[in-house]
């Protein structure tokens, strides 16, 4: 079979994506650039209210609705001064009468100067990033990507252990559908991280991302069991939801549900740095008794999404980490 | 062996398609859109080839294909071989070539990416060393023999 490598058409899609300054997934960014958005976040902590952006209209479509998401974003463009059109639920919207993705966002790119979109099909950040005039910020499109989310995970890592190098990070719960672990674990690739994979058998890493980190020399250790030993080295211990409609046997969801929750005895043996994340909304993976642990950082970590997403919001304008 | 089978329906000028698994030669007649030209095209079907057990052969009179056309090939048929002849004689052998990007050809079996819902073109990206095929929108892979295309 003969390749031909036609490297110029991949470099044009990547310029257009560059042009644009659009958002899409963090897969792509470099050591550098998270490190410049972290930089512009903290900035963003520091001092959360800041005019940038009152001559600016920033517009959140959610094609399918997402409240925490939703206000995460809208409270960013709002403490940065701009003003928010949009709409929270496709109902109210022309989708549902048979309008194109592509219609509506070149409709409101007529209006406002960057687009925040949440979509349930996998890749419509990435279509209308190509097709847009202004900018495309990903609030989660279906099952692919929700990069806001890694960015502000990536975040609270850094402020919790003072850096994102060398760290023992334990992913627990949904480690096959959990597209907020699947990031995290991409993004991580420049930072030397050990991952410890923590997840019943039919919700297990899939293999691919395990490929992956061997193509990355990411170290990682698969576990089914969850106590005070096994978690003893974390760092991180990144909880996700273990939801019954994964699960093709019910029988074996009723066995593993409690196997996975996290319970305040389990910390006797945890590191002093370690603390414990959650993207939210829990279940009921985490005991609430553990809410006052000094371990315990999801609900600071749900903050950060808002320091996270003012930076993204930021850098898809073009302003840089000196203006703000 | 190669002169005589261009001999059977010997053709002036054109393009002599071989070497496409016999499986795949109708495919190939709707992929080049061969159904709407006007000159002269014979197909054969279930041939005996050394090569490949059974094997397809189109030929196209006063027609070449330009490179774009030929890399929609490389997907049903990436072994295949277009001779080109000019005055019954064979001036060039071109093999089909596996562009790193396919449009518009492959269809991504993901019901829930965003180029099954929208009227867009498909793209993906050839993955020569695991001969895998991926969508560009949704990432979804697959192989060189599960490979479809789009109707
Ligand atoms: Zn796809």
């Amino acid at each position: 079979m003969h390749i031909l490598d036609v490297v110029s058409e991949n470099v044009c899609i990547f310029a257009v994506n560059m042009e644009n300054r659009s958002f899409v997934t963090i897969a792509d960014h470099s050591r550098e650039k998270i490190e410049y958005l972290l930089a512009m976040a903290r900035e963003f902590e520091r001092k959360p209210n800041r005019d940038l952006l009152s001559k600016h209209v920033i517009a959140t479509l959610f094609f399918e609705p997402s409240t925490r998401t939703r206000l995460s974003f809208e409270t960013a463009a709002n403490r940065l001064g701009a003003r928010v059109i949009g709409f929270a639920d496709p109902k109210v919207t022309s989708g549902t009468k048979g309008e194109t993705l592509k219609d509506t966002i070149m409709m409101v790119s007529n209006y406002a100067d960057v687009i925040v979109m949440r979509h349930y099909l996998e890749g419509a950040a990435l279509y209308a990033s190509e097709i847009a005039p202004v900018p495309i910020i990903n609030a989660g499109d279906g099952a692919n990507q929700h990069p806001s989310q890694t960015l502000l995970d990536l975040y609270t890592i850094y402020q919790t252990q003072g850096t994102l190098d060398n760290l023992n990070i334990f992913l627990v719960g949904d480690l096959k559908y959990g597209r907020t672990v699947h990031s995290l674990l991409t993004a991580m690739r420049h930072f030397n991280p050990t991952f410890h994979f923590i997840a019943p058998e039919e919700l297990a890493m899939p293999d691919s991302y395990k490929q992956y980190c061997r193509d990355q020399g990411i170290r990682y250790v698969e576990h089914q069991e969850f106590d005070a030993d096994v978690i003893a080295d974390a760092d991180i211990l990144y909880m996700t939801r273990v939801q019954r409609e994964r699960f093709t046997d019910l029988m074996e969801y009723e066995r593993v549900k409690d196997r996975y929750l996290l319970k305040l005895p389990m910390l006797a043996k945890a590191r002093e740095n370690m603390r414990i994340l959650h993207p939210l909304p829990r279940v009921n993976e985490i005991e609430y008794a553990i809410d006052d642990d000094p371990h315990a950082y999801y609900f600071q970590q749900a903050r950060n999404g808002l320091f996270a997403r003012q930076a993204i919001i930021c850098d898809a304008l073009g302003i840089t980490l000196e203006e703000i | 062996m190669q002169n005589k089978e261009l001999l059977v329906a010997a053709i002036k000028n054109g393009t002599v398609i071989d070497h496409i698994p016999a499986s795949k030669t109708f495919e190939v007649v709707n992929l080049l859109g061969l159904t709407d030209l006007k000159s002269a095209i014979t197909i054969g079907c279930n041939l005996h080839s050394e090569k490949v057990g059974s094997k397809g052969i189109i030929k196209v009179e006063d027609k070449f294909f330009t490179d774009e056309e030929i890399s929609r090939l490389s997907v049903v048929a990436p072994n295949a071989v277009l001779n080109i002849i000019t005055d019954y004689t064979v001036v060039e052998k071109k093999p089909v070539i596996m562009p790193a990007t396919l449009r518009g050809i492959v269809h991504c079996p993901n019901p829930k990416c965003i180029c099954n819902n929208e009227p867009m073109q498909t793209i993906f990206h050839y993955n020569g060393k695991n001969h895998t095929f991926q969508c560009h929108y949704c990432n979804t892979e697959v192989t060189a023999d599960t490979v479809k295309v789009k109707p």
